[in-house]
């Protein structure tokens, strides 16, 4: 990426207008003036690298916007860096609705971070679409909240359910949890001991370490000896690098038939570039892979426009993870204008609690807390993976869907039957 | 300035203030003041130690974090007002600055800075292995309806900061004028000087780190409503930290003005930052003030204009 | 049985761990140690040195060569460096320890965003044939990832330690830390002497940073999470300790690995910092700092 002039003037421009810039809009609002929807993007800190969500945003309103808006109205993005802090986001919501006056919203990414504007957003009734936020509506229920993320209804315990059904199906009686000391992963570890409770299997080992950890080698060699079926693993880029590895230096029990769940990383280029064929075997949990049962229309377009602007940017170039999800969010709104004919708040969300929307991401109704109605977060295996060359994840067949049932592109192989 | 009008002035800060939700529709000036702020009364806390006594605490937000899960704490289990929560942040604070400094005060200049980062990490640890407290996730802490006198939540935590922040001042003002504060100077220019006039210099700055303590732990108290989720990584934020240097340092850490103008000024540059220029960039202008700011002002604000007085003396002096 | 495998293999992962912690707060220990500037944008120049490893790794240089011909350039980066520290502060005498605390502050904060605008955000790492495999020595299993970084500390360590206590100027270098007058009366230009140290310190940190990239992958804002570590470390060991560094370094690895293996890992980050406010209350100079 390189520093364009806009950024410049931005940079020159931007402490002197201040907040003075913003309280022109609000007096004037009329009908031709664009639908503007905001959010926060991390663009800097410990969630950076999730910033290619902009991307889908982009896209999104290019798209919309090229076939000639919404009822007539352009749409228009406002969006600000959250600097991964969560202490940030209140404000800046504020901003979006009180100073900006935003029409929808997007949330920031993750559910520690949305956490504190869900409050704001119900407080002030607005349509909120969440951004892969983990049970982020459970307690507030708020009635306008929708989620882009196929978690599923009762996502807590159960959006990753799909490996617990897999470990059943193989007769899996021992299963042992590892899970790095963040919000994402600890929630993901505790659903799962519950699922594997209610399911008779046995919790071996429950592990949880810091983040900060890069030494996994003794967590590996204390599993070694309790001899568990399978491992569910909940754990963030950097160690999941460092597990990975650990795979092939310390091992693991002859025991394992199934490995992985919950590994956030192994989702992004870099690391499927720097871990290669280390991955085959491992049964992950991903939003979308390019395998021949999710075809969804208009994923293949938007991923090839995608690559192009991931290159200018420097982000990640195979964009599968976050930004179509952020795309379908954007659909989530634009749907529901165009099928009502409105911009009102109520009328949009009463329009898609009552009716399935189609995205890229594929078909979605919403429950009564905005949770689609379906888990659809597939537990992919790697398979066949050779070399470190990025390209070959985006063919069918490195990354083979075998949970949900639905939408399962190929047969489930023993852990160590697959590494071979 | 003399103490009269100071507190005038404070009294009419304070007054006005409360009446500010009546005039001002708009939350989102509260949200962003709330901010600048809590940075107001962080940065006066933190000169207390730092600015007078001449101990660099690197680790403000301990005691920030700490004042932050005092008030999630009392919220989970007993559903406690705002006052109480604050109050007992603020012991909690002056209970932890004791510990810290009988502890570390023995150990001069940067080992006792290094100290405090010890002790961030120590609690953020504490934090993660307390279940009841949400660990890594981080806990839901909804406030109540606010009292209706201020139209809202944000602006009731707005209005309570701003009460911290002159009760902050004010304190610090009188620290800095009475024989504490003169005890506090000696010890920075030299201690084993003070300590040969007789100033008792360990339990001296005993007290200035228990005052210090419980000010920056006050700060952290009305966080819990303000974001309505509290999680370690934020409450334990290096961003606390580096404010809280940075921000005397700009201002001035001589007086306590200082960093009252240092706060007001940083940290509204970074909320209209935040806003307006919103993305790397932001981070980089920060960084650029900072160094600019050391290189060109190193006494801060409060340096600069003493410096311009001196020329504008020694010019009328000449002709 | 189990419990001696768990044993042997923690101490010795410990060891292999703090050795690279070691390297890590090196360049400090000179900076901090010997020149007292607290420079906290050490770590950021750590992962500034780890992305100029990874550049070079791309075009196919192995990350500990690379490394080794970067110290060039990252010496000069540091000459240029000082400079500028010197200029802004020691005309009017050393800048207090708030002033240089904020000035490196800003810096970190400017070379993260560097990075950020050169590479992106993404998670980056080297490619090197012996990551992946380990050492096996009877019950005893250390991955090459580790093994690697950790030989080469007590190496540079102890280059360093002959350069600091058998050369001219490394003895300069000493004494500057104690008093700079005595120094340019022997006719010695303290000032140059200390920009010398300082481009070491800088040099030291590519090496820190090709350590850091062969044991796992980097991103900019990798830094922040180090400096609380590295401080400790340098405080620990007693200010200017070049071999206290590796003493104490190697003794947070023990103590973080056996809390790993036996209390539980999510305690493990504590552990290294309870030892610091432990040591400073009973020993204010860390272990072998002069009294």
């Amino acid at each position: 990426m390189t520093i364009s002039r806009r950024d410049f003037g931005k940079l020159a421009g931007g402490v002197s207008a201040g907040l003075a810039t913003p309280a022109a809009w609000t007096s004037a609002r009329a009908q031709n003036q664009p639908i503007r929807v905001g959010c926060t993007v991390s663009q800097t800190g410990a969630l950076a690298s999730t910033k290619n969500s902009l991307i889908g945003y982009e896209l999104w309103r290019d798209d919309i916007n090229a076939a000639g808006g919404l009822l007539g109205r352009k749409i228009e993005l406002v969006v600000y860096d959250d600097q991964s802090a969560p202490a940030q986001v209140p404000s800046i919501y504020s901003k979006l609705i009180d100073v900006d006056k935003v029409d929808f919203l997007f949330s920031p990414y993750g559910a520690n971070l949305t956490a504190t504007m869900m409050p704001l957003a119900k407080q002030r009734d607005r349509l909120v679409v969440g951004i892969l936020t983990l049970a982020s509506n459970d307690r507030l229920r708020h009635d306008k909240f929708f989620q882009a993320a196929p978690w599923g209804p009762n996502g807590a315990d159960d959006w990753a359910r799909g490996f617990f059904d897999l470990a059943k199906a193989q007769g899996i009686k021992k299963i042992a949890i590892v899970a790095a000391d963040t919000e994402f992963s600890k929630t993901a570890a505790a659903g799962g001991r519950r699922v594997s409770e209610s399911m008779g299997m046995e919790v071996v080992g429950y592990d949880i370490y810091p983040p900060t950890l890069n030494d996994f080698s003794s967590i590996l060699r204390n599993l070694r000896s309790r001899q568990p079926e399978a491992i569910f693993l909940c754990s963030y880029p950097p160690d999941s690098t460092a597990m990975v590895r650990g795979l092939s230096e310390i091992g693991v029990a002859n025991s394992v038939r199934l490995f992985g769940g919950a590994m956030v990383g192994p989702q992004y280029a870099s690391l499927l570039q720097s871990l290669g064929q280390n991955l085959n075997g491992i049964v992950n949990f991903h939003l979308y892979v390019p395998e021949p049962t999710l075809k969804f229309p208009g994923i293949e377009g938007f991923l090839q426009k995608y690559e192009v602007k991931a290159k200018e940017a420097n982000v990640d170039p195979l964009g599968f993870y976050i930004p179509p999800f952020c795309y379908a969010a954007g659909q989530i709104i634009s749907e529901g204008i165009k099928a009502t004919g409105s911009t009102d708040q109520a009328v949009v969300s009463k329009w898609l609690h009552e009716n399935p929307v189609s995205t890229i991401v594929g078909q979605i109704r919403f429950n009564d807390i905005g949770d689609w109605t379906e888990r659809r977060v597939l537990m992919a295996q790697f398979q066949g993976v050779r070399g470190n060359d990025v390209n070959q994840f985006r063919q069918a067949g490195k990354q083979v869907v075998l949970d949900p049932p639905a939408l399962k592109s190929g047969e489930f192989v023993p852990f160590r039957q697959a590494r071979a | 300035m003399r103490t009269l009008p100071f507190l005038v002035i404070a009294a009419l800060i304070l007054v006005g203030g409360l009446f500010l939700p009546q005039f001002v529709g708009n939350p989102y000036y509260f949200f962003a003041g709330y901010v600048v702020l809590q940075y107001v009364v962080i940065a006066t806390g933190w000169n207390i130690l730092g600015g007078y006594a001449g101990y660099i605490n690197f680790g403000t937000s301990a005691f920030f974090g700490a004042g932050v899960y005092v008030a999630a704490f009392l919220i989970k289990a007993f559903g406690a007002p705002l006052p109480v929560q604050i109050l007992a942040a603020g012991v909690v604070g002056m209970l932890l600055g004791v510990a810290t400094g009988y502890l570390t005060l023995r150990i001069q200049g940067v080992y006792f800075s290094i100290a405090t980062v010890a002790l961030v990490v120590v609690l953020e640890t504490l934090i993660h292995n307390i279940d009841y407290l949400g660990g890594a996730s981080g806990m839901q802490t909804i406030a109540p309806p606010a009292p209706a006198w201020f139209g809202g939540q944000t602006q009731y935590v707005f209005c309570a900061m701003l009460v911290l922040a002159v009760v902050a001042v004010v304190a610090a003002r009188f620290i800095e004028r009475s024989w504490i504060g003169r005890s506090l100077r000696a010890i920075k220019a030299s201690e084993p000087a003070a300590e040969a006039c007789g100033v008792p210099t360990l339990s001296m700055k005993l007290v200035a780190c228990a005052i210090s303590g419980a000010i920056i732990a006050i700060a952290g108290a009305p966080y819990a409503y303000y974001a309505s989720h509290v999680d370690p990584l934020s409450a334990f934020s290096l961003t606390i930290g580096l404010n809280a240097l940075a921000m005397p340092l700009i201002g001035g850490t001589r007086s306590w003005i200082g960093p009252v103008i240092g706060a007001l000024l940083l940290a509204s540059v970074q909320q209209i930052a935040t806003v307006t220029i919103s993305s790397e960039f932001n981070i980089l202008a920060v960084g650029i003030v900072l160094i600019a700011f050391v290189v060109l002002a190193p006494e801060g604000i409060l340096g600069l204009i003493a410096d311009l007085k001196e020329k504008l003396r020694r010019r009328g002096a000449r002709p | 049985m189990e419990f001696l495998d768990l044993i042997t293999n923690a101490l010795v992962s410990g060891v292999a761990l703090g050795s690279i912690y070691a390297l890590l707060a090196l360049g400090l220990s000179i900076t901090f140690g010997v020149l007292h500037i607290p420079n906290v944008a050490h770590p950021a120049l750590m992962i500034a040195g780890a992305y100029a490893v990874v550049f070079a790794n791309a075009r196919g240089l192995d990350p500990i060569v690379a490394a080794l011909l970067l110290t060039v350039p990252f010496y000069a980066l540091g000459i240029v460096f000082y400079e500028f520290y010197a200029r802004a502060f020691e005309k009017r005498g050393r800048g207090n320890t708030l002033q240089s605390l904020t000035l490196f502050f800003g810096v970190s904060l400017v070379i993260e965003i560097a990075l950020v605008v050169a590479f992106g955000t993404d998670l980056r790492s080297v490619e090197v044939p012996y990551v992946g495999r380990s050492l096996e020595f009877g019950i005893v299993l250390l991955p090459y990832r580790f093994l690697v970084p950790a030989l080469l500390a007590p190496v540079v360590i102890l280059a360093l330690w002959l350069y600091m206590t058998r050369t001219y100027s490394g003895l300069a270098l000493r004494a500057v830390a104690h008093d700079d007058r005595a120094l340019s009366i022997s006719g010695v230009n303290p000032v140059s002497i200390k920009r010398h140290a300082f481009g070491i310190a800088t040099a030291l940190a590519v090496l820190a940073g090709a350590a850091l990239v062969i044991t796992g992958p980097v991103d900019p804002f990798a830094g922040r999470v180090q400096i609380g570590r590295v401080f400790a470390i340098v405080v620990l060991a007693g200010l200017g300790s070049i071999p206290g560094t590796l003493v104490a370094a190697i003794l947070i690895g023990i103590a973080e690995a056996l809390v790993t293996a036996f209390l539980s890992p999510s305690w493990a980050p504590g552990v290294a910092f309870a030892i610091l406010l432990g040591t400073l209350a009973i020993r204010p100079s860390g272990l072998f700092g002069a009294r």
